[in-house]
This record gives C-alpha cells, sequence and structure tokens, in this order.
C-alpha cells in the first residue's frame, strides 16, 4: 500500500475521521477533527463523504512525500502550505504527482490545518472509527500521532479539475472570539455575581489548551461546592475548577468527571476555539437551547449546499 | 427522584438519585436499557455514573423537548427497580510492598498493619458505579472505611499498568500506564482494557467484584508483568 510518506511528522498530526461514538462505556473519548467544518470542507473539495478519514495538522511543521498520483484538499488554520517549496493557496484541492513534497509551515495565529486525499486515507477503524486518540492509543495507524516514515495509505487518483471554496463559504477565524454557551444545570452552584462575571469577562487562552480541553485564563469564577459526584461530561462542557479559571472541554477529553460545569459551549463555536493559540482572546455569551438547536440546524443546512467552484 | 436537565446543545443529563448506593446504581443500570429502547436511533451515547445518565442525542433528528419528554416516560415507569445483582468477578491482587508502594503508608495512617489492609479490601464485594477517566478504568465501591484513604496530596507522574488503588471509598485497578494521585496497594494480572479482545474489559457498569491476594509467583504465572 502506497500514498503519502512522512518525511517530518510535525508537532501533532493525527489521522481524523468524524470521531467516535457510542463506546463511553469502555470510557473512550470521542476523538475527531477539533475543527469539524474546516475538515468536512476539506473533503468536500474532494466530494469524498463529509466524515471520510483526513488528516489534523496541529501547528504545523509537516512534510509528506507523495508516493503516487492523487488529488488532495487543504483547509483550516495559517501555517503556509507548499508544494516542492512553492506556496500554494489552501480552501482548494490541487492534483499532486508522485515524487511532489508537501510542506506545513508553523501556524501563526490559527493552529489546525486539514489535509483530505481523494477516496480518504485507508486506515481500519478501531471501535468503529479511524480517529486518532494518543492517550488512548486508539485509532490512526497505530495508535498514535505520525512518526517519520509512516506511509498515510490512499488510492492512485487520475488527476481532475480542481475546486475551490468561496471565501465566504469558508468559516470565520478570528483570535477574539464570542463562543455561545448554554447555561448549566448547575448554574444554581454559580451565585449570579459569579455568572455576570463569567458571561462579560474577557479570557485568554493559556499554553495548557490542548484536544481534551482548552483551560482559559481570566476573572476566576467562585464556585459554592467544590466538586460533584462524578458524572458524565459532554463535548464543549465548560468546567470551573478549584482555581476558578474555566476549561472548556473539546474532543478527547475524558468521559467522567466531579467538577462544577457553567454551561457548555457550542460545537459550532468550539471549532473555532480549537484553532486558537496562547494569547488569544475568548468571551462567553448565553444563549437558549432553541438558539442552539437553530444554528445547529442551518449549520447543516449550509453544508448540504457547499457549492466549491472550478478553479480558474 | 428523577431529574432531567438540558447540558448542552445535544445532550440531557438525567439524575436518579444521590450519592453512591447498590440501589441508585441499579437504576442507573435499568434507566440506560430503557433510555435506549426510548430514543432508538436518536441516540449517539450514554454515559452511566454513580447517580446518574448522561444522554447524548443526534440534535439534527430529535430535539430537546422531545428527548425529555421520552426519556422522562421511560424512566416514570421504573421508579422501583430492585437491585440488579450484576455478574460477580474475580480480581487476582499480588498485595505487597514491592507490589504496592503505599500499602505501608495507607496502613499507618489507617492505625491498621499491612495484613489487616489487605484482609479487609478483600472482605468487601464491590459494585462498578462507573468507567472513566481512561478506557476500562472501572470506580468500584465502596472501600470499608477503616482503610478509606485520601488521594496523594503530590500525584504520581506514573502508575503501572494493573496496579491496585484506593482513593477516598473509591477503589481501581488502573488498566494502562498513566499519571495519578491514588494509593498503590497491589498489582492485578488481569488486563482491564483490551481493544483486540472481545469482551474489551472483564467487567460492566453493576457488576460485582472481589479481589483475590495471590503470590508473586502464581501474579507471574497470570500475565503479570513486573
Amino acid at each position: 500500500m502506497t500514498g503519502l510518506r512522512v518525511l517530518q511528522p510535525g508537532m501533532l498530526s493525527l489521522l481524523q475521521d468524524g470521531g467516535r461514538f457510542g463506546q463511553h462505556r469502555l470510557g473512550l473519548t470521542c476523538g475527531g477533527p477539533l475543527d469539524l467544518p474546516a475538515q468536512r470542507c476539506a473533503n468536500a473539495l474532494l466530494h469524498n463523504p463529509l466524515d471520510t478519514t483526513a488528516l489534523e495538522i496541529s501547528f504545523g511543521g509537516l512534510q509528506l512525500e507523495v508516493l503516487h498520483d492523487t488529488m488532495i484538499a487543504v483547509t483550516g488554520g495559517d501555517s503556509p502550505f507548499t508544494i516542492n517549496g512553492a506556496e500554494r493557496e489552501i480552501w482548494r484541492s490541487h492534483a499532486v504527482r508522485a515524487g511532489d513534497m508537501l510542506g506545513f509551515g508553523f501556524a501563526r495565529r490559527f493552529c489546525r490545518c486539514y489535509l483530505a486525499v481523494a477516496g480518504g486515507f485507508t486506515v481500519t477503524p478501531q471501535f468503529g472509527s479511524t480517529s486518532t486518540v494518543p492517550r488512548e492509543g486508539i485509532g490512526g495507524l497505530n495508535g498514535n500521532r505520525l512518526a517519520k516514515n509512516d506511509v498515510l495509505p490512499c488510492v492512485q487518483t487520475a488527476a481532475r479539475p480542481c475546486l475551490n471554496l468561496p471565501i465566504e463559504q469558508r468559516p470565520h477565524y478570528s483570535d477574539q472570539i464570542q463562543v455561545r454557551v448554554i447555561p448549566g444545570y448547575q448554574q444554581q452552584q454559580f451565585s449570579r455575581l459569579q455568572q455576570r462575571r463569567f458571561f462579560s469577562a474577557r479570557y485568554q487562552v493559556t499554553d495548557r489548551a490542548d484536544r481534551m480541553g482548552y483551560r482559559l485564563h481570566g476573572p476566576a469564577i467562585s464556585c459554592d461546592i467544590e466538586g460533584i459526584l462524578s458524572e458524565g461530561i459532554c463535548h464543549g462542557a465548560i468546567q470551573i475548577p478549584a482555581d476558578g479559571q474555566p476549561i472548556v472541554l473539546l474532543n478527547d477529553r475524558q468521559t467522567i468527571g466531579g467538577y462544577p460545569k457553567i454551561g457548555s459551549a457550542l460545537s459550532l463555536d468550539t471549532a473555532l476555539l480549537g484553532q486558537l493559540m496562547p494569547g488569544a482572546e475568548v468571551s462567553f455569551t448565553a444563549v437558549t437551547q432553541y438558539t442552539a438547536h437553530n444554528a445547529l440546524h442551518l449549520a447543516a443546512s449550509r453544508y448540504s449546499r457547499l457549492q466549491a467552484l472550478p478553479c480558474e | 427522584m428523577l431529574e432531567i436537565h438540558s447540558a448542552g446543545e445535544n445532550a440531557v443529563m438525567v439524575y436518579l438519585g444521590e450519592g453512591q448506593s447498590p440501589e441508585v446504581s441499579a437504576r442507573v443500570q435499568q434507566a440506560c436499557k430503557d433510555i435506549e429502547v426510548a430514543l432508538g436511533a436518536d441516540l449517539i451515547d450514554l454515559v452511566p455514573s454513580y447517580a446518574s445518565v448522561l444522554v447524548i442525542y443526534q440534535p439534527l433528528t430529535t430535539d430537546h423537548l422531545s428527548v425529555h419528554s421520552r426519556v422522562r416516560l421511560a424512566l416514570i415507569a421504573t421508579q422501583s427497580t430492585a437491585p440488579d445483582s450484576g455478574r460477580l468477578v474475580h480480581l487476582p491482587v499480588w498485595y505487597d510492598h514491592e507490589s504496592g508502594p503505599d500499602l505501608q503508608s495507607l496502613a499507618e495512617t489507617a492505625g491498621l498493619t499491612p495484613e489487616q489492609v489487605i484482609d479487609i479490601h478483600q472482605a468487601t464485594e464491590y459494585r462498578v458505579y462507573a468507567i472513566g477517566f481512561a478506557p476500562g478504568f472501572a470506580y468500584l465501591g465502596e472501600v470499608d472505611p477503616r482503610i478509606a484513604t485520601p488521594r496523594k496530596t503530590t500525584p504520581r507522574q506514573k502508575v503501572p499498568a494493573g496496579a491496585v488503588a484506593i482513593a477516598d471509598a473509591q477503589t481501581a485497578v488502573y488498566p494502562a500506564p498513566s499519571p495519578g494521585g491514588w494509593n498503590l496497594i497491589g498489582l492485578c494480572p488481569q488486563p482491564m482494557f483490551d481493544p483486540n479482545n472481545e469482551p474489551n474489559m472483564p467487567v460492566s457498569v453493576g457488576d460485582r467484584v472481589r479481589f483475590e491476594a495471590v503470590s508473586r509467583q502464581r501474579y507471574l504465572e497470570l500475565g503479570g508483568q513486573l
């Protein structure tokens, strides 16, 4: 099997499909791309099913050698993307030939890029998914991040016309974001003052931000209780540990935990959060369950109408 | 007790009691089965724990109002479930100072001898209350109050796979090497999570567990690693 050979693995490059679901009872987390919309766009540019296995490249530093002709698409953050050393546009597909070198430089403001190939990377799923969770040793090629000399298997594909996703159909990244939050069922544990503080303050992304969760720094939120009996944690849950600094829990979170939660962030916004690097600014705004529901349907409708255009 | 709360854009939290007890845990078990039936294809995943079930649903095929009402209807019918006895699983443990670096200090804190700690740990039939933290990590309760010991103030960087540990009223076997703050009293040779074997785990939530002391030699014969 051939495909793409890893010359330099980068800081954290992981094969991901849409995520692993239905396995929480074994203690397995979800995994999947932090910026799911970006990975879906990459697949859409190749006419792959949207949750086809692609590569999430965090912070850049990845170099790949193309072993046979295929089509690729790149989306996501701002790692400079090069083919044979020349910088190329992202949010579009490219025909690549055997022997081509693909490079991802280091990210500047938005740290996750997505590389999809025509037909997807052909990896055997574990527990129903190819998503890699290194902490669990599950998914991907061998349960781990890419390493030098790994070969990412994919099918050979003849060149076909390239497609480009117009800018208005791409996610809008910013390093000052407002995250919509459904206030939590534990909010009675947070006084009105503490809730106001949380929803009016600006927080900064710290360097303790990873695929498990983003730990933020800003005004400390105090809670009337220190802990609760351990219970399930959903995607986007915002935990307030003893030091009062919020943690937004993401794809690789622990499945259960005992910190109180002030609310739960919308997945559409955690996708933008997961692009951010230390120092970026985050604020929170409360929305109702109805607003969240509508936002998900609007986004789904938008995805069903994604219209990539032929490149000039 | 039955409380249902929205927990996120596609999750509801169901509380079935307070605190940890076999009765509440049995209701959690039964609730999982009932919710699976009630939600069918709208269900993505369930996370059962001590006294709660987190229900994760397909937000594009249903909505929180429908999920709340279907879960409530399903659970009202099963308010008074008798404790389900679960399966009884025996786990061998090599208890020793070599395999359990905190055995001595735990015994001293408790005012007991290490032998008494070992006897007390084996005397209880535990219940699997929750699985989480890491794949295959089963929270077992309840530890006899005489040996229930708080987490260490400084967690270890690396706890070995198979470590049998106590934290307050909970005991567990670490399925894989990981950082951890629990008190280590022995090693269990039985793999607690194997992605390549079916079933992947020797226990599931609601099962009962008994620990049985084995010698260092027996531990090695059973496949235990040093």
